[in-house]
């Protein structure tokens, strides 16, 4: 809902803001370390995820998955379940989500569970009185199913390729560059599917009171979700009122909305009672989103001095059909480095697997961990210290299209981040008992941008500070961040300020996800209080650079007056808007950073351990620098998955996902993270919005694969260019005993 | 199924199918939503309690069989205002982004401060007798069965230093 009123501040980025407005202001609370007013909620088991604060007499529902990658369902055994103690209903139908909603989707995915198109496919819900009927009816469910001809091996040599033209570059001759290179690197790296694996399972509940449909859910992305469940069930999205307020957890899984949501409203529409359903571990596996798997040929061509003259970068992916997401794995590749000639491409085949979708940081995760790991045997090849060899091949400007850069903090984050790691000290090739021990760096970089948001902020006669958005928390640390926004701009202190998210009758969003989410919905909150401050200045009757507002008191022209004073009786409301404009195309806009870590190769069994790690970025204004740091680590520790031990494994004889829990599809434990080091470079991003703050919630795993896996070159010297360097990978490659 | 439940030192009289597992137990018929379930296959830790003194995966064990036990779930450590020492030094140094594993690490750490103080020895001890330090790779190792996809490791193991410090 967002009325529009004389208070309102509406804002398009088309030119950029050199202000620095925060640095002006007085509270002091805003990019320090201040905790998450989530925090106290959390820790107690008080927060309410999608599953919980269950409605009183709520049904419990169990999915049924599809057991061939291809073919029809011809029926079910509905009878011998419903004849099950306490089963309710067994579901099935047209409106049936096939898969989850891409990110900004914003309409209903493919529908229907008649076809089937890969193993995992939810076909049928069985609901009854309790999860422990539900589940038993829904094992003894007999599908009957035609199998048709799947295609469930991406690497067939007959398989049709696709390849989107805007996805496809070139510039100058590339085959000459690398025939004329003084060094050059010419190899196939690949990368196995990822899963997001939030530890919440995806579940939802859901209720009806007449045509009002309410669902608690675990979602990134209310703006868009409420249109994904509307459009899925035909309704009108007026009559969808969603409620996300804690979510457990979501990078890029969660996104659009996934097939449990969809059930639940359509059970509980037909039984007229509330209804739950929350996806077992491996259904979350299987019927989410996976990051594609990837095979990328990278050819780099240098000059003597190790000055790229060229890049090649042609990625395949997979996806389902009917779905035009195509994982972006080239998207850094053209504005990173130097090199005049060049050949990007993106090509698309179809499987009969679960659905391609985001997983943390689409694109630079996966495409720029290849390019690090391609940059590292270049400066092996050279000669060259690999963090010199990436200063010399900073560009100027964006060498694709000539544009400027927004800010560029690489090399500011190259030498900050070898001089916190110790790198001109560092081990190499050295031993440690059985370890061989070594070191190894990448560079980070993330695209930024920010999407149109919306946040309403309310200063109450009484001094306290109301804060609204149906933008969610995913562990992001948006209750915190905004909290610290608006006390900082109006002087308020945080326990004195409510922040209400993840509700979708709240003023919409960007939602969390792409990085974007701190910058929008943060920069909304800044241009309410923003305006609030014009307000206060006027009845102040000064001007509103000249306020100074602290732990509730107005300072203007040596006038001090408490902020309940100036405010009389009513409340003052505003409602910010920012919307992406000029500043998007104008420059090319990114974060940037540096990884660095040490490991040690155990020279008889070839178990790898990561020893030290360390990260330094750049993202703008940093928000809180605690949060900022968790969101870092937690790329990082992607990062050290992706490297090691991360992979979804597909049988390519019948699509089947072979490892879809925790106990075979194996995520980074606490023994495996040591205590990583953070840095944050100081930059302020005019171009990226009123704050002058970047994302930060990706740029953690872009490329932080990469430092372990050279420093396991460094180590050992074995070249792992198929993730992750497991130990089949790294045995034969060891020194003898 | 009738099953007499401690939680929290408050006695509950369960009625539920022999099939629901002590972590259903907790979320679904009791209203105690602070145990997470993660995987329901003892594969990730969300939903450690402690029953009898012991931590454990409450997904893996039926309610019916704790008939007269002592179980400690997230709510019985401290609530909002009144946090135990785990639980603020959590807050404290961020030991949790989305919070979902959260209950399931405060639990599960403690149990296991109490394990070291007992003297159990871990993989990773020096020796499998007499005191040993917590360091962090003890911490590490001791806490490796609760998994973190926000992977707040680093800070878990700071926050429970922390905490166990204080304690000491
Ligand atoms: S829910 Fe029990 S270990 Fe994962
Ligand atoms: S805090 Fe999100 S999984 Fe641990």
């Amino acid at each position: 809902m967002n009325t529009h009123t004389k208070m309102d501040a509406h804002h398009v980025m088309d030119a950029p803001d050199h202000r620095n407005r925060l640095d002006d202001m007085a509270q002091g609370i805003l990019g320090t370390t201040m905790d998450r007013p989530d925090g106290p909620l959390k820790v107690t088991g008080t927060a309410t995820y999608a599953h919980e604060d269950h409605p009183a007499g709520m049904l419990h529902g169990v999915l049924v998955r599809a057991t061939v990658p291809r073919g029809t369902l011809d029926g079910t055994h509905d009878a011998a379940v419903l004849a099950l103690p306490g089963v309710r209903r067994v579901l099935h139908g047209d409106r049936f989500l096939r898969n989850p909603a891409q990110g900004t989707a914003n309409e209903a995915p493919v529908q229907g569970s008649r076809e089937i198109f890969y193993v995992g496919q939810p076909v049928a819900l069985v609901v009854a009185e309790t999860f422990e009927q539900a589940r038993h009816g829904a094992q003894r469910l007999v599908l009957q199913m035609t199998p048709g001809d799947a295609v469930t091996d991406p690497t067939a040599d007959d398989i049709a390729v696709e390849r989107d033209p805007d996805e496809q570059s070139s510039m100058g001759d590339l085959d000459k560059a690398m025939k004329d290179a003084a060094f050059s690197v010419d190899q196939t790296y690949t990368t196995p599917g990822h899963t997001s694996a939030a530890m919440e399972p995806h579940a939802a509940v859901a209720w009806w009171d007449g045509d009002k449909l309410t669902i608690r859910a675990s979602a990134q992305m209310l703006k868009y979700n409420k249109n994904e469940i509307a459009d899925s069930l035909g309704i009108d999205v007026r009559d969808v009122h969603m409620l996300a307020p804690y979510v457990g957890g979501g990078f890029g899984g969660k996104l659009g909305i996934s097939p449990e949501a969809v059930a639940a409203a359509l059970a509980a529409r037909d039984l007229g009672a509330p209804v739950s359903v929350a996806m077992t571990r491996r259904q979350v596996s299987e019927a989410t989103m996976r990051r594609s798997e990837t095979v990328q040929q990278i050819r780099l061509a240098a000059d003597a001095d190790g000055v790229l003259t060229g890049i090649g970068h042609v990625a395949r992916v997979s996806q389902l059909e009917d779905e035009d997401y195509a994982e972006p794995v080239t998207q850094a590749t053209p504005f990173l480095y130097r090199g005049k000639n060049r050949e990007i491409g993106l090509e698309l085949v179809r499987v009969n697997a679960t659905c391609a979708g985001s997983v943390r940081a689409p694109g630079e995760a996966v495409g720029l961990t290849a390019l690090e790991i391609a940059m590292d045997e270049l400066a092996v090849a050279a000669g060259i210290d690999p963090v010199e060899l990436r200063r010399r091949n900073i560009p100027e400007v964006d060498p694709s299209d000539d544009k400027p850069f927004s800010s560029h903090t690489l090399e500011a984050a190259l030498d900050d981040g070898a001089k916190a790691f110790g790198w001109d000290g560092r081990k190499t090739k050295t031993t440690d008992g059985d370890w061989l021990v070594g070191s190894g760096m990448s560079s980070a970089v993330r695209v930024n941008m920010i999407g149109e948001s919306h946040a309403r902020v309310t200063l109450n006669p009484d001094g306290t500070l109301l804060i609204e958005t149906d933008m969610t928390d995913v562990g992001t640390g948006t209750y915190a961040i905004l909290t610290q926004i608006a006390g900082e701009m109006l002087g308020v202190t945080p326990d004195r300020i409510t922040t209400v998210l993840g509700d979708s009758d709240l003023p919409e969003s960007a939602g969390s996800g792409g990085s974007w989410g701190a910058s929008s919905a943060g920069s909304s909150v800044f241009l309410a209080c923003e305006r609030i401050r014009q307000e206060i200045a006027k009845t102040l009757d000064c001007d509103e650079g000249d306020l100074t507002l602290k732990d509730g008191i107005a300072t203007a022209a040596n006038r001090q007056v408490p902020l309940a004073q100036v405010l009389g009786d009513a409340p003052l409301t505003s409602t910010g808007v920012i919307e992406p404009g000029k500043t998007s195309e104008a420059v090319r806009q990114a974060t940037f950073g540096a990884f660095f870590a040490e490991v040690g190769v155990h020279r008889v069994t070839g178990e790898v351990r990561v020893r030290r790690m360390h990260g330094s970025f750049a993202a703008g204004r940093i928000l809180n620098a605690k949060t900022a740091r968790s969101q870092c680590l937690g790329g990082m520790t992607f990062g050290i998955g992706m490297a090691l031990t991360e992979a979804m494994i597909f049988d390519p004889r019948d699509g089947r996902l072979v490892n879809g829990d925790f106990g075979e599809y194996h995520i980074p434990v606490n023994a495996d993270v040591p205590q990583l080091t953070v840095n944050f470079v100081h930059e302020r991003d005019p171009w990226a919005n009123p704050m002058q703050a970047k994302g930060i919630g990706e740029l953690g795993i872009c490329g932080a694969g990469a430092c372990v896996l050279n420093a396991i070159h460094d180590a050992c010297g074995v070249r792992v260019r198929d993730l992750p360097a497991t130990l089949d990978r790294i045995l034969d490659g060891l020194p003898e005993v | 199924m009738q099953t007499r439940l401690t939680i929290n030192g408050t006695p509950h009289d369960l009625d539920a199918d022999a099939r629901t597992s002590l972590l259903d137990a907790l979320r679904n018929h009791l209203d105690l939503t602070g145990t997470k379930k993660g995987c329901d296959h003892g594969q990730c830790g969300a939903c450690t309690v402690i029953v009898n003194g012991r931590r454990i995966n409450a997904c893996l064990t039926l309610a019916c069989m704790h008939d007269g036990d002592e179980i400690t779930t997230i709510e019985g450590l401290g609530q909002p205002g009144n946090l135990s020492p785990l639980q603020a030094a959590f807050v404290k140094h961020d030991g949790f982004q989305c919070g979902y594993c959260t209950p399931g690490q405060i639990c599960s750490a403690t149990a296991m401060l109490q394990e070291v103080k007992d003297g159990w020895p871990s993989h990773v001890s020096g020796n499998l007798t007499g005191a040993m330090d917590l360091t962090d790779a003890e911490i590490g190792e001791r806490m490796s069965g609760n998994l973190c996809r926000c992977a707040a490791y680093p800070n878990i193991v700071d926050a429970i230093r922390d905490a166990a410090e204080v304690k000491a």
